[in-house]
Formats: C-alpha cells, sequence, structure tokens
C-alpha cells in the first residue's frame, strides 16, 4: 500500500548524505530498524523504487525520516539528495519488516555494528534506546571510511536530556582524525574482542552494510563465541541503491 | 547471480506487502528441501533480475520467487513446506 509522505526538514549529515523527513498521514507507526519503499514515477510513467532504512525513533507525530547516500550513478539517490525540497508530495510504502527490529521491551546488551551508511537502522535503534528511556546497555562499533563520512556524528558523541549514549568505537579504514589513537583498517578478530560485548552475555546483535561486510562482521561475531541465533543482519549489497 | 549481489529475506518486505497483509518476513519458514528451519527474514534473497528469488541459507534451494511480467505478478512458493507466525506477529502488521 503506498502512501503520500510530505517532505518536512531536509538535513546534509555528510557532503554526500542527506536526511529526509517525511509527514505521513495516515503513518501508522514503526518500529526501530524497519524500513519504507520510495517510488519516484517519472512524467512518461517510468517508476524507479528503492528501499531506504528510517533513521527516525518511533514516534506518534506520523514522521519519517531516510538519510540517503548519493551513489554517483544512481537513478534515484542523486534526485533524493540533491533535488527534493521540502513541501514535496513522495510516495513511500511500509513500514517494512518484522525482524531487523529493536523494541524498547527487550532488555539484554545490544552489539550493533555499522558498515558505512548502515548506521541508519542502528541509528534509529540508539534513538529509540533514548527516547524509551531504555536501560539495556547498547554498543555500536562503527565503521567508516573517514571522519568525514561519519553520520550523525553530534549525536552518537553527545548525551542527550543526561542519558547516556551507547558506547560507540569507530572504526576508520582508509583515513583517522588527526591524534586518533587506533590504528586504521577494517574492523578485525582484535577490534571485535576489545570492543563488542563478551559472547557470555548473550547480547542480540544487529549488523548492517554493505554485502561483504555483512559477512565478514557476523562471521567475527560467530568467531568471538556468538550464536549465530542471536545475530540478525541487513545486507544492502555493493549497487543496490540503499539507504 | 554474485554473492555480492545478495541481500536478506527483509528485503522483500516491500515486494511481498504487494500481495501478503500480513509481514511475512519475520515468519517461520522451512525448505523444502532440506528441512531447515529459520525466520524468512533470514533467507538469501537475490533482487538483480526481474524479480525477487529467496533462496535457503543452508542448501540454497530456491524458496520462494516473485515475479512481475507485464500485467501479471506471479508468486512460486513450492520449496517452501510452510511459513508460520505468532498471532501477536499478524495482529502487529496488520493494516
Amino acid at each position: 500500500m503506498w502512501r503520500v509522505g510530505t517532505v518536512v526538514a531536509l538535513r546534509d549529515e555528510t557532503a554526500t548524505a542527506r536526511s529526509i523527513a517525511f509527514e505521513v498521514e495516515d503513518w501508522p507507526g514503526h518500529l526501530a530498524g524497519q524500513h519504507v519503499d520510495v517510488r519516484l514515477t517519472s512524467a512518461d510513467g517510468y517508476s524507479a523504487v528503492r528501499s531506504y532504512s528510517i533513521a527516525a525513533t518511533p514516534n506518534s507525530e506520523r514522521r519519517v525520516e531516510i538519510t540517503v547516500e548519493r551513489l554517483p550513478d544512481g537513478e534515484v539517490s542523486p534526485y533524493l539528495t540533491r533535488q527534493v525540497a521540502v513541501g514535496d508530495r513522495l510516495e513511500l510504502r511500509g513500514p517494512l519488516g518484522g525482524w531487523f527490529v529493536w523494541r524498547p521491551e527487550q532488555s539484554e546488551p545490544i552489539q550493533l555494528i555499522a558498515g558505512g551508511s548502515g548506521i541508519v537502522p542502528l541509528m534509529a535503534m540508539l534513538r529509540s534506546h533514548r527516547s524509551a528511556r531504555s536501560a539495556a546497555a547498547f554498543r555500536l562499533l562503527y565503521s567508516v571510511r573517514e571522519p568525514g563520512a561519519v553520520y550523525y556524528r553530534g549525536e552518537l558523541d553527545a548525551p542527550v536530556d543526561a542519558v547516556p549514549a551507547a558506547k560507540v568505537t569507530y572504526a576508520f579504514t582508509r583515513a583517522a582524525p588527526k591524534g586518533w589513537p587506533g590504528r586504521i583498517g577494517r574492523i578485525d578478530a582484535t577490534l571485535v574482542a576489545s570492543t563488542t560485548w563478551p559472547a557470555k552475555l548473550a547480547p542480540t546483535c544487529y549488523v548492517c552494510g554493505p554485502t561483504s561486510f555483512v559477512e565478514s562482521a557476523a562471521a567475527l561475531l560467530v568467531a568471538a563465541g556468538n550464536s549465530p541465533e542471536r545475530i540478525r543482519t541487513e545486507r544492502f549489497g555493493p549497487t543496490g541503491e540503499r539507504r | 547471480m554474485s554473492e555480492d549481489d545478495c541481500l536478506d529475506g527483509n528485503a522483500a518486505a516491500g515486494p511481498l506487502s504487494t500481495v501478503f497483509a500480513v509481514d511475512l518476513t519475520a515468519a517461520e519458514c522451512q525448505c523444502a528441501h532440506c528441512g531447515a528451519i529459520d525466520r524468512f527474514a533470514r533467507t538469501r534473497l537475490y533482487m538483480t533480475g526481474p524479480g525477487v528469488v529467496a533462496r535457503c541459507a543452508i542448501c540454497e534451494s530456491v524458496l520462494l520467487r516473485l515475479v512481475s511480467a507485464g500485467q501479471r505478478l506471479l508468486l512460486e512458493a513450492r520449496g517452501l513446506a510452510y511459513l508460520s507466525l505468532e498471532s501477536s506477529q499478524i495482529q502487529e502488521s496488520g493494516q
């Protein structure tokens, strides 16, 4: 079922990523981790559909926010990150997916692992954790190319309303900030062992990113003793214009 | 079909919602070929062809295909032995 969303706010997250907030009149509410499909139709009737994770915390204001990374050869993302203006109306389908979700009733430790724009649904979980004042202990391991590519930086690093932010660890794969004490490189077994929840605490793990990233991060979690049953993944492919 | 094109079953939620009123990605399903039981969201999904193909994460058999051809939508699911949902899942996603 397609619904109409009216663009109510735009915010640049990085040089290539933009958050778009919609108000959707008949929005039934969503859970952190769910996604929406966005459909663009051109004057000649050609339409393109892409999936984007919802970044906004569940709310009663019928507000849906996504963050879109502009892909150079993309069919949809250049339009969404450059042309869309406040007041525009777009077609949305959702909320979608009932598995890659975090609910405030969950009290176990939560391990989030993001690769690049895979941070988006995990951010919704962090925001939901905060707005629900959940006591669940969250950790985030965020692999990102360089400091300028980090989404939601201010929000990730600062506590809000005295609720402690999750413990956030960055893994910079190409360039780190000046004076960065850690090494530069991909997530590996040492980083997983030193910064993620020990497997004996039985955390639920959510991993989101490009397919190859998700495969390797999930394998590292299993090698560290986590049960595959406790690992939920969302891959978005190398070329798929998602998130 | 390359490994890099593989998504998770949860990515099929949108296309499946064109046919089903309830979210099936959180449902438990059994592979008719090898008998593996898991959530549909954990199947291996390929969306690079003309439709959606879900394969068993264990034996790679095709579980479900959803293809749109012309004015027709075709759903084939002979690779699925069953889908099982809790009633709370049905109420939650009822729209």
